[in-house]
């Protein structure tokens, strides 16, 4: 494994450019449990960097922006290690511009996108290109994944070695599985001359076949064809055990059942270096919302039954489950507005992950904020990066939050270019009111923003 | 009157929008008796019926169902349409819409499409079919049939054998026949029984039929030959030596009913499909006048419907005040 380096060091806007100006929070509540950090503070940015967590009101404005901060949060700011930004072959559904503004409109410093776009991104002069695409649209850091398998068909390794050179950060054929356990296996050991994290798309085609939802009493409802939840936790449990016999690490993508859950943390009590990720939707909601055929409601893996749900709440509180990301997963209206066994699977999350998961989880007891701010970040560190931190003398990567504000999502439009969120119409609270990264304000909600002007 | 406004699926009926449908169709039944087959009550109302699946009698006896209420029809169907060369459900529906229906009736491959349908019409929907979900049409028909045969299904136990998986008929027969009162059992390969069906349609289950001489009638479902080369069964002969009904498993007091169309030989022996116990005939008859009876409630029972427009901001402006009068 390669050293950790620092995600604005990820391709974005900022990249070369000089440190914003110096940007006082006053009176901010800091909460920071991997650092310790849980008081009420004067936050001082300058350089790029956080210079100072001072007693409140002790700092004296000198000339710097200083933003009233009273009974609002500042964590860490999040990462998110599995966004589809549909960049090249579907920029109608997203593109880097508006997928990273949606990135930093929820509070993100960065981002991983994964590779499977049109065409999907398998060689070195690929990533070069999206790097430098990013280098001139993005808002915040993206790194960009490559595929495991040439144009992801699942029968030949890419030129792995020849990615990481080209600044690849991490290889995932995800959309599909690796189906092969002998083109994984081949994959896993090579890692070793590449070094690149590998993220795994767990799913046993045969079992899930042609599925639209997850098998239940919902899918027997509808007359559905169902994805059963071993459709998941068989593959995991196969991967882990090439990732043992290897000794190679993998990061497992969006965790849906309770059985995936049981075989992470057998894999992890057996020594294996795996780590894994759920998201906001499958930790909030259940197949029950796809009683009413709503497309909103179909993504891959599907939403799955109460108990599975519970697994994963209580895997992401224990840390088998290391970090939330989104799927973010753009597509334009025509592609939703269709029957739901035609409709695109996916849903977008960025810009209501952290609210939804406050509301859900927090807000009602079932999770700890702290142990929610630690997991919107901690992504970061299985592929190689450095965590965000908001101690003294970190690259200042941080978010600022209204723990209280009442919103509704979806109502003032979305940053993202499409709207297919499960998550409209639903009221949420606490809300991203700032996004700074490398001390640059990459992001501002519009009624704050004039409130400070 | 309250009446309902689509028929969508029988999950969304209430009992007493089943007897109310069901006392127009008894009311039906006598028009075609007559000489001249036709009443006026749809006179001037139009009916689209849209069909993405080949179909011969939900097709043919809802538009002859729209014809005897004196309504005009278009029938259109998948192939040799706008629909093969890829147009979207939603710009169908919108186009038809322009036309002014005031019903649309669809039958699709894909569940949940009649429910999308509203969204994009003023007009009434029915479904006809939609994918693997729902037959609504199918279940009040065949509820129908039985009342009048054997009155009401009150502790009555029937048994639905077969593929019940891959069948819409199983799930609105057996909602429709439990919200009367019946007990249903569902039976067949486990293979072809979905995994929590008994919570999804308050059913029990059995997978043998050894207890098929408590049902008070036996309704099997179409096998499709496909599901042998989709390993869901081993073979056509494993399934019938198993599963088909014939005049050893069916008692003499026992009833018959079949949604059609019969794979003679799998599913039934031929003996009993033409026996006395047999209501498949029956049942098709009941087609008729159960399909008039909901176009009648959709389009005639309840409040007039405004016709069918495609949905636009148009639809709802607020008529203007008058020059001179306070605002």
């Amino acid at each position: 494994m390669s050293d950790a380096r620092p995600i604005s060091s990820l391709d974005w806007r900022g990249v070369d450019a000089p440190p914003g100006p110096e940007l006082l929070l006053r009176r901010a509540s800091v909460l920071d449990p991997r650092a310790g950090i849980d008081a009420v503070h004067d936050v001082v940015i300058r350089d790029g960097r956080i210079t100072g967590l001072a007693e409140p009101g002790t700092v004296e404005n000198g000339g710097a922006e200083s933003i009233d901060a009273e009974g609002m949060r500042v964590f860490p700011a999040f990462f998110d290690p599995h966004v589809h930004l549909r960049t090249p072959g579907d920029e109608g559904a997203e593109d880097i511009e508006t997928g990273s503004r949606a990135a930093a409109a929820g509070g993100y410093c960065g981002v991983l996108a994964v590779a499977n776009t049109k065409p999907p991104v398998d060689g070195a002069a690929d990533v070069l290109a999206l790097r430098e695409q990013a280098r001139a649209e993005a808002s915040v850091p993206v790194g960009f994944f490559a595929c495991i398998t040439r144009g992801m068909g699942g029968e030949e390794l890419t030129e792995m070695a020849d990615l990481a050179a080209a600044g690849a950060a991490g290889l995932t054929d995800d959309g599909l599985p690796v189906r092969s356990a002998r083109v994984l296996r081949r994959a896993l050991r090579y890692q070793r001359l590449a070094g690149l994290q590998i993220a795994l798309h767990e799913e046993d085609p045969e079992l899930s076949a042609d599925g639209a939802m997850h098998e239940g009493t919902v899918s027997a409802a509808l007359g559905l064809a169902g994805i059963p939840s071993v459709s998941e936790s068989t593959m995991i449990a196969r991967d882990a055990a090439l990732a043992r016999h290897e000794e190679a690490r993998i990061h497992v993508l969006h965790l849906s059942a309770r059985g995936s859950v049981e075989a992470v943390a057998a894999a992890k009590e057996a020594g294996v270096r795996i780590t894994c990720e759920a998201t906001p939707h499958h930790l909030a909601l259940t197949d029950e919302e796809v009683r009413t055929l709503d497309s909103a409601f179909k993504m891959n893996p599907p939403l799955r039954s109460e108990d599975d749900r519970e697994a994963l709440i209580d895997g992401l509180r224990a840390g088998t489950i290391d970090c939330v990301a989104t799927d973010h997963a753009p597509h334009p209206p025509e592609r939703k507005e269709v029957p739901f066994e035609q409709a695109a699977m996916g849903v977008i999350g960025l810009e209501t992950a952290f609210a939804v998961l406050h509301t859900e989880l927090v807000v009602p007891g079932r999770l700890g904020l702290d142990v929610l701010v630690d997991r919107m970040s901690a992504g970061a560190s299985a592929f190689d990066l450095e965590l965000p931190s908001v101690a003294p003398g970190s690259e200042a990567n941080l978010v600022l939050v209204d723990p209280d504000a009442a919103w509704e999502a979806g109502a003032q439009g979305w940053e993202s270019r499409s709207e297919n969120s499960c998550f409209t119409g639903r009221e949420l609270r606490g809300r991203v009111l700032m996004t700074v990264v490398g001390g640059r304000v990459a992001y501002r909600q519009r009624q704050f923003a004039m409130g400070v002007a | 009157m309250t009446a309902i406004r689509h028929l969508l699926t029988v999950e969304q009926l209430e009992r007493p929008d089943v007897e109310r449908i069901l006392e127009r169709a008894e009311s039906f039944a006598e028009v075609g008796r007559r000489d001249i087959k036709k009443v006026p009550a749809l006179r001037g109302r139009t009916i689209v019926n849209l069909f993405y699946e080949s179909s011969t009698r939900t097709s043919a006896s809802f538009e002859l169902a729209a014809k005897r209420l004196s309504a005009d029809v278009v029938s259109v169907k998948a192939s040799g349409s706008s629909i093969e060369k890829g147009e979207s459900l939603k710009d169908t529906v919108q186009t038809l819409s322009a036309y002014g229906p005031e019903a649309i009736v669809i039958r699709s491959p894909y569940a949940g499409a009649a429910e999308l349908v509203t969204r994009w019409t003023d007009a009434a929907v029915v479904n006809a079919g939609d994918g693997k979900h729902e037959h609504p049409s199918q279940a009040l028909l065949d509820v129908y049939t039985l009342r009048r045969r054997i009155g009401a299904l009150d502790g009555r136990s029937i048994w639905i054998v077969g593929d019940v998986l891959h069948s819409r008929v199983a799930r609105s027969c057996a909602l429709a026949f439990r919200m009367m009162g019946a007990r249903v059992t569902v039976c067949g390969p486990p293979t072809l029984i979905p995994p929590g069906v008994e919570d999804a349609l308050g059913c029990e289950v059995a997978y043998r039929l050894d207890d098929l001489g408590g049902a008070d009638v036996v309704y099997a479902l179409r096998m499709q030959r496909e599901r042998m080369s989709e390993s869901f069964v081993p073979s056509l002969r494993e399934y019938t030596l198993h599963y088909q009904i014939d005049a050893r498993r069916l008692g003499p007091r026992q009833l018959l009913m079949h949604p059609g169309p019969v794979n003679r030989g799998v599913e039934l022996a031929a003996e009993v499909i033409d026996g006395p116990s047999s209501l498949i005939a029956t049942q098709v008859e009941s087609g008729l006048v159960v399909r008039m009876a909901i176009l009648y409630e959709l389009l005639a029972g309840g409040e007039r419907p405004r016709g069918g427009r495609a949905r636009g901001p148009d639809a709802e402006l607020p008529a203007p005040t008058p020059i001179g009068e306070p605002a």
